[in-house]
């Protein structure tokens, strides 16, 4: 059982490292001091581990290490703000050895939310989320968002600083505040799995890292928050948007779309799990964007062929979309369904009037129209806005070759 | 509990007329009767426009003065509040409030410990 290395030591802290952490920030009061100690623990791990194997409740073991060193630490340093021993000797005399796993999870909601305050920016509640919840370092983050690591060093010590200074509060929002707090941390995770997803700009169109950090948040959100149908409904269209990686790329790293997707390649077991959540959802009924989303990306994970796609069901399903959260990217989805409902003709009708001039999938869609419809000149001048607008060279390579297969 | 600055951003130029500037006043009365009430009331004041500022450097043992604000801009601190609170999620929701009887942006901003005493 010995012999460990080190790789292993660090996935499971990894794993491990939110649950540690938030525990550890209710103890000390204090994110840096909670982290401090975590690091003590993996260094505890090192040393030991190797020779022991990795004990069998491995959460516990940390937690409890942590804390010592935490409690060490804080009467080894006298210039340490008393409150924080004096609590640390509370905590100490009044927990056991074990945490009770309803206590760890209340401390995970906690530390989502604080990272997640909307007192931060949302660049920011990022960056935190998947330091202290998805275990990241410093410089994986940095690297994931192509930010030098001093920028993104900076950005969570100025970002913990906050949280501390302004006492940004550790805990689980009353009912009343729950629904906008919850909709920007499902926002967080969103955003990470979107860049994963469709890296906004680099070279390579999915940074799978990102997609599975995402994913392993949205798994613990809807562990946590079981009674929140959008928590699921985000879970949901995580997994069936992921089932779907395999075939969204060539092997030279081009982009397929759904339409071309060679669907054999689709990860059936995500589809199935997804597509469970949507059912569901279905039957809750209280329907929400996360939810409609995965609703719809269940329609397409349906169809073995994209002729067999019931297009109709994704129409009424974005009619629904608009009905309880209205915007002009969910019409331009919409008009993308209603393109093979009622042809391209109608699609486009719906499009010219949105005020979306700055994104580039309003661009990339109205060519795709204004050339089915056989306006080429129309189509090969929106084909360049929506290029001048796309940072992703996957994606601008596709846009390219559509413009360029006008002309043939 | 920890002491925040709520600082008021108003606008530049003349003072609005009685009919716009009453109803506010009356707003600003009353929320500060109930953080009187709440025991979160510190201090609370508004400035005289920003034309009446001086600035003061001393450098080398000498005073230097210059007339107006200490930024050139379109919006100066026109007033602020002083509170107690729990934490910044409380410090908001009164920053909020007064966002909305003043009409205008309000910046919240703790103390240092539990501010110069």
């Amino acid at each position: 059982m010995a012999d460990v290395p080190s790789s292993e030591i660090e996935r499971v802290f990894r794993e491990h490292y939110g649950r540690a952490v938030s525990v550890l920030v209710r103890a000390c009061g204090d994110i840096d001091a909670a982290e401090e100690a975590v690091q003590d623990a993996f260094a505890a791990a090192v040393e030991r581990w190797p020779a022991t194997g990795i004990p069998p409740n491995t959460v516990a073991w940390i937690i409890t290490t942590a804390r010592n060193r935490a409690i060490d630490r804080f009467r080894r340093e006298s210039t340490r703000d008393d409150r924080h021993a004096e609590a640390m000797r509370l905590y100490d005399a009044d927990e056991p050895e074990l945490e009770e796993e309803g206590a760890v999870r209340d401390d995970q909601l906690r530390l989502i939310f604080t990272c997640c305050h909307p007192a931060l920016a949302t660049s920011v509640q990022v960056a935190l989320t998947l330091r202290l919840l998805g275990g990241l370092t410093t410089t994986e983050i940095a690297r994931a968002f192509l930010v030098p690591e001093a920028t993104m060093a900076q950005r969570l010590v100025r970002a913990k600083g906050k949280i501390r200074d302004a006492r940004i509060p550790y805990r689980v929002p009353n009912a009343s505040e729950l629904p906008g707090r919850l909709r920007a941390v499902l926002a967080v995770v969103y955003l990470i799995f979107n860049e994963g997803y469709a890296a906004s700009s680099g070279d390579r169109l999915i940074r799978e890292d990102l997609c599975a950090d995402a994913i392993r948040l949205g798994r613990l959100l809807a562990e946590l928050l079981p009674d929140e149908p959008e928590v699921q409904g985000l879970l949901a269209l995580m997994l069936l948007l992921e089932s779907r990686r395999a075939a969204r790329t060539t092997a030279g790293g081009a982009v397929v779309l759904l339409a071309d997707q060679d669907r054999r390649l689709w990860d059936r077991e995500l589809i199935v799990e997804g597509q469970a959540i949507v059912r569901q959802c279905l039957a809750r009924n209280e329907p929400g964007p996360y939810q409609i989303q995965a609703a719809i990306n269940a329609v397409h994970s349906d169809a073995s062929r994209v002729e067999a796609t019931d297009w109709r069901q994704i129409v009424a399903l974005y009619d629904q979309h608009l009905a309880i959260a209205p915007s002009p990217v969910v019409a331009l989805n919409r008009a993308v369904a209603v393109a093979e409902v009622d042809g391209p003709e109608a699609a486009l009708a719906l499009v010219e009037g949105l005020d979306l001039d700055g994104y580039r999938l309003y661009h990339a869609i109205r060519a795709d129209l204004l050339r089915r419809v056989g306006r080429r000149v129309e189509a090969s001048l929106a084909y360049g806005a929506a290029i001048a607008r796309t940072e992703n060279e996957a994606e601008r390579n596709l846009l390219e070759s559509r413009r360029r297969s006008l002309v043939e | 509990m920890a002491l925040y600055l709520l600082s008021i951003y108003q606008p530049d130029g003349p003072i609005p007329p009685p009919e716009v500037l009453g109803p506010i006043m009356e707003d600003l009365a009353a929320l500060n009767r109930q953080l009187k009430a709440s025991g979160s009331w510190v201090f609370a004041g508004g400035l005289h426009p920003p034309s009446t500022a001086t600035v003061i450097r001393v450098k080398d043992g000498e005073t230097l003065m210059t007339d107006g604000p200490f930024v050139e801009s379109k919006e100066h601190l026109g007033g602020f509040t002083i509170i107690n609170a729990p934490d910044l999620d409380a410090a908001l929701e009164w920053g909020a409030r007064l966002a909305e009887a003043t009409t205008l942006p309000v910046e919240v901003r703790p103390f240092q410990h539990d501010g110069a005493r």
